[in-house]
C-alpha cells in the first residue's frame, strides 16, 4: 500500500491508469466481440447447409415425403430420423428410390457427398433423431475384436444376412442385402437406425464397442479368402449340389461312355 | 518254355495245389459282361463307396466326436478364443493345422455327393430299363435300402463337425422326431440324452457314421454285387442278344483294365473337385449354438426336396387327448417320405401284378417301349424335384430376385398339378417315339433327297434300315392287356371283384402301345414303295 501511495502522485501514474484503462477494454471488447462472430458464421453456415439440403429436398424427396417430409401415403415422415438414416439411404443410393419395388436396393449414390451431407443437416434440423458418423470417426480397426465380432453377427445378423454376409430372402419379395459392399459407416448406421426390415440395435443392446466388433468381422468376411479352393458363392450346399450334379457326375457320366465307346 | 512262364506257371501251380483256385477262377474270370456307359454308373457309386472308406479313415485319426467345450486357440484367427465343442475345433484343426486335412475333407464329402448322385442315376437307369423285373426284386430292395441308408450316412457324416448349419440340421431332426405321435418326445429325450442338444449326441452318430452304417452298407453292396454276378447283367437289346445269353466281353482282361482304370478316373474327378472347390467350409458357419441361425440353411441336395416338402407344408396342428399332432412337419417330414419310399420298394412287385407278366426277364426296356412305367418315373421325377425347389426357395429368391412366397405358393400347386402333367406329356412322347420307329421300321430313315417322278409328283427318297436296326426296333414285348374287365365274351363276370376291375383298369392302360411292324407288313410295302 505504501508504494501504491508513493507513485501515486507520479508524472506517468495518469497515462499509465489510461494505458491500462485501454488495453483492458481493448482486450475485453476484441473477446467479447470475436467470440460470438465465430459462432455467428457457424450458425450461418450451417443455415446454409441445411438451406441448401431443404432445396435438394424440395427437388428429390419431397414428391413422395412431402414437401416438409412430414410424410405421404407411399413414403413415411422422416420428422426425428436423424442424419445417420439420410447419410444410410442417400449414401448407399437407396434413395431416391429407382422404382415402387418391395425394398430400396443398393445402386450408384444419385447425390455427391456434399449433396448428402446437406440433405442430411436438413433432415437433421427437422427434429433431434441419431448423427451420421464417418468412416475415420470409427475405430474399428483399432478397437474392435473379430471373433467376438463373429459372435455377435452369428447372433444377430447371421439369421437374415448369411453367416458369410451374403445377404438373404426375407418374406414377400423383401431381402436382407449382402455386405460385401457395405462401408464401416454405413455398417454403424444401418446399426443404429434399421433401414427397411431390419431392427435397430441401440446402445443397450450392441454397446457402440460391440458394434465396432461387428464392422470389423464385416470386413474381414469381406476379404476373407477362398480358402479350399472356389468358394461357390457361400450360400451353403445348394450350389454344391447343383455342382456334383453337372461337373462332378457330367464328367464321370462323359468317361464312362468313352469307355464303353472304346471297346467297340 | 521262357523262364519267365516257368516262374509263372511254378507260382500258379503251387498256389493252386494248396486253395484250388485255378478252377474257381478260370470259371469266374472269363465271366462275360455286357458294355455300356449306363452299366457303369453303379461302379461309380461303388468306388466313391471305397473313396469314402479310404477318405473318412483319414479323417478319424484327428477328428474329435465329443461335445466337450473347448476354446479354439489354432490358426483360424476369425474363431480365436471362441467357446466351441471338441468336434467343431477338431474339423478346424484338420482344415487347417493337419497336413492335407482340408483337401481330404473336401474329397470326403464331394465323393459323398457323387456317392448318392452315382446311386440316384443308376436307380433311375435301373427303373427306367425295367432291370428290377423278375428275378432281380430282391436287388431292387436292396437297393432301395442303400439309397435310404445313403440318405442317414450322409446327414450324419455332415452333421458330426458340430457347426451352425449341421447343428440347424439336427435341431430339425430333433422336430421331425418329436412330430412322432405319442411316442416323440420319448424318442428325442432317447436320442439326445435329455434336451436337445445335449452331451451324447454327437458321440452316438460318429459310433453309427463310422462303425454301424458302413457295416451295413459293406454287407448289402456285396449281397447286391454277389447276385449281379449270379444272375448275370441284363444287356440291351440287340442283333444276338437273348434272354439267355449275355454279349460282351470277359472280365479278364477287359473288365479288370476298365473297372481298376474307371475307379482311378472317379478318384480323380472327386480328388479335383475337392482340390478346386471348397465344400461345408465350417469354419465360415461359426460353431454350433441353439440361438443362432443363418439365412438360407439348407441340407446337401440328397435331402433337400425333405427340406423342400417340410418347407411347404402349411401349418396345421390338432389337439386330441393332451396331445398335439403337428402335422405340418409329420406329413412332410414322415407320412410322405414313408409313402414314397415303400411305393419304390413295392413296384416290381405292383407291375407284375399289373401286367401279370411273371417271365424272366434279362433283356432290357427301351423306355418308349413302356409308356406307362416311363410316364411314372416322369411323374415321380418331377415331384420330386419340385420339393426340391422349394428346398433352395431362399437362394431362389435372391438370386433370381423373386418372392420366396410365390416360390412356395408355385410348388405347393406344382406338388399337386405338375407331375400328372409330366405323366400324361411323357406318355405321349413315348407313344410317339413308338410310332417314329414304326415309320422307320417301315418306311426307312428320311434321306433329304427330292425326286421329282415322272408325272410331276415330288417324292422324299426313304433309305431302309439295316436289317439289325430294323430288328431292334422290333424285338420288344407287346403287352397284353389282363381281359378281366366286367364280364368276358360269353357273359361271365369277373370273379375277382373289385380288385380284378382295378387291375384291369390299370392294366389295359398299361397296355396302350403303337402295335410295332411285324414281317407281313413290311413285307406288303416292300415292294416298290418309295
Amino acid at each position: 500500500m505504501k508504494r501504491l501511495s508513493r507513485y501515486r502522485r507520479h508524472k506517468f501514474a495518469g497515462p499509465a491508469v489510461l494505458l491500462a484503462a485501454l488495453f483492458t477494454i481493448g482486450t475485453t471488447f476484441s473477446i467479447a466481440t470475436a467470440l460470438p462472430s465465430q459462432q455467428r458464421m457457424e450458425v450461418s453456415a450451417q443455415t446454409t447447409m441445411v438451406e441448401e439440403g431443404k432445396q435438394i429436398f424440395a427437388r428429390g424427396c419431397s414428391s413422395c415425403h412431402g414437401l416438409n417430409a412430414e410424410g405421404g401415403a407411399i413414403a413415411p415422415s422422416l420428422i426425428g430420423v436423424g442424419a445417420a438414416s439420410v447419410d444410410f439411404q442417400v449414401g448407399t443410393g437407396r434413395m431416391p428410390m429407382a422404382d415402387m419395388s418391395q425394398q430400396a436396393m443398393r445402386k450408384k449414390p444419385v447425390y455427391n457427398e456434399q449433396e448428402t451431407a446437406a440433405l442430411a443437416a436438413y433432415v437433421a434440423s427437422l427434429a433431434p433423431g441419431p448423427a451420421s458418423v464417418t468412416n475415420a470417426s470409427l475405430t474399428w480397426e483399432r478397437d474392435g475384436n473379430v471373433a467376438q465380432g463373429g459372435e455377435l453377427f452369428r447372433t444377430n445378423c447371421a439369421m437374415c444376412h448369411n453367416f458369410a454376409a451374403q445377404g438373404g430372402a426375407l418374406s414377400n419379395g423383401k431381402y436382407a442385402p449382402t455386405l460385401m459392399d457395405a462401408q464401416p459407416k454405413q455398417i454403424y448406421e444401418a446399426m443404429i437406425t434399421g433401414p427397411q426390415s431390419m431392427p435397430k440395435f441401440s446402445n443397450n443392446t450392441i454397446t457402440p464397442a460391440e458394434k465396432l466388433s461387428i464392422i470389423k468381422w464385416i470386413k474381414a468376411a469381406q476379404n476373407e479368402p477362398s480358402l479350399g479352393g472356389a468358394s461357390l458363392g457361400r450360400v451353403g450346399p445348394v450350389t454344391e449340389g447343383l455342382l456334383v450334379w453337372t461337373l462332378g457326375l457330367g464328367l464321370l457320366i462323359g468317361v464312362a461312355v468313352w469307355l464303353a465307346a472304346k471297346a467297340r | 518254355m521262357s523262364a519267365k512262364n516257368r516262374i509263372a506257371s511254378g507260382v500258379a501251380g503251387y498256389v493252386d495245389d494248396r486253395t484250388g483256385a485255378a478252377k474257381w477262377l478260370k470259371k469266374n474270370l472269363t465271366k462275360v459282361f455286357p458294355d455300356h456307359w449306363s452299366f457303369m454308373l453303379g461302379e461309380i457309386a461303388l468306388y466313391s463307396f471305397i473313396i469314402l472308406l479310404l477318405s473318412g479313415t483319414f479323417l478319424t485319426f484327428w477328428f474329435d466326436p465329443s461335445q466337450r467345450e473347448v476354446i479354439y486357440n489354432g490358426s483360424y484367427a476369425p474363431l480365436s478364443h471362441v467357446t466351441m465343442s471338441a468336434s467343431y475345433a477338431s474339423t478346424l484343426h484338420i482344415s487347417f493345422d493337419v497336413r492335407g486335412g482340408l483337401l481330404m475333407r473336401q474329397i470326403h464329402h464331394w465323393a459323398a455327393l457323387i456317392f448318392m448322385a452315382a446311386i440316384v442315376a443308376h436307380l433311375l437307369r435301373v427303373f427306367f430299363t425295367g432291370a428290377f423285373r423278375k428275378p432281380r426284386e430282391f436287388n431292387w430292395l436292396i437297393g432301395v435300402g442303400l439309397v435310404t441308408l445313403g440318405i442317414v450316412e450322409g446327414f450324419l457324416g455332415y452333421s458330426l463337425p458340430d457347426d451352425l448349419l449341421s447343428g440347424t440340421g439336427i435341431r430339425i431332426a430333433e422336430a421331425i422326431l418329436q412330430a412322432i405321435p405319442v411316442v416323440g418326445s420319448y424318442l428325442s429325450f432317447f436320442a439326445f440324452g435329455g434336451a436337445f442338444p445335449g452331451h451324447v449326441f454327437i458321440p452316438r452318430i460318429y459310433t453309427v457314421h463310422v462303425l454301424l452304417l458302413p457295416g451295413i452298407f459293406l454287407a448289402l453292396i456285396t449281397i447286391h454285387l454277389m447276385l449281379v454276378w449270379y444272375q448275370k447283367h441284363t444287356q440291351y437289346p440287340g442283333p444276338g442278344r437273348t434272354e439267355q445269353n449275355v454279349v460282351g466281353y470277359p472280365l479278364m482282361p477287359v473288365y479288370m483294365a476298365k473297372a481298376g482304370g474307371f475307379f482311378f478316373i472317379v478318384f480323380g474327378v472327386t480328388a479335383f473337385l475337392g482340390g478346386v472347390a471348397s465344400i461345408n467350409p465350417i469354419w465360415l458357419y461359426g460353431p454350433y449354438t441353439p440361438g443362432q441361425i443363418s439365412a438360407g440353411s439348407q441340407p446337401d441336395w440328397y435331402m433337400g426336396w425333405l427340406d423342400g416338402l417340410v418347407r411347404m407344408s402349411p401349418p396345421i396342428e390338432t389337439h386330441a387327448f393332451g396331445h398335439t399332432i403337428s402335422w405340418n412337419i409329420l406329413l412332410p417330414g414322415l407320412i410322405l417320405p414313408g409313402i414314397l419310399f415303400t411305393g419304390m420298394a413295392l413296384y416290381p412287385f405292383i407291375e407284375s401284378w399289373i401286367t401279370g407278366d411273371k417271365r424272366e426277364h434279362h433283356l432290357l426296356d427301351r423306355p418308349r417301349n413302356v409308356p406307362n412305367r416311363t410316364a411314372l418315373g416322369a411323374m415321380s421325377l418331377t415331384f420330386m424335384m419340385i420339393s426340391l425347389i422349394n428346398g433352395g426357395n431362399d437362394i431362389i429368391a435372391t438370386h433370381f430376385h423373386l418372392t420366396i412366397n410365390g416360390i412356395m405358393w408355385f410348388t405347393r400347386i406344382g406338388l399337386i398339378v405338375v407331375p400328372p402333367i409330366a405323366f400324361v406329356i411323357t406318355k405321349r412322347i413315348c407313344l410317339s417315339l413308338q410310332r417314329a420307329d414304326r415309320e422307320l421300321v417301315l418306311h426307312g430313315k428320311e434321306t433329304g433327297r427330292l425326286v421329282m417322278l415322272p408325272h410331276g409328283e415330288f417324292v422324299e427318297v426313304h433309305e431302309p434300315i439295316s436289317a439289325q436296326k430294323a430288328w431292334t426296333l422290333t424285338q420288344h414285348l407287346q403287352p397284353e392287356a389282363l381281359m378281366v374287365e366286367g364280364a368276358d365274351e360269353n357273359g361271365v363276370r369277373n370273379p375277382a371283384g373289385l380288385k380284378g376291375k382295378i387291375r384291369a383298369r390299370i392294366s389295359k392302360a398299361n397296355a396302350e402301345q403303337v402295335a410295332a411292324p411285324t414281317l407281313t407288313e413290311f413285307k406288303e410295302l416292300e415292294g416298290g414303295h418309295h
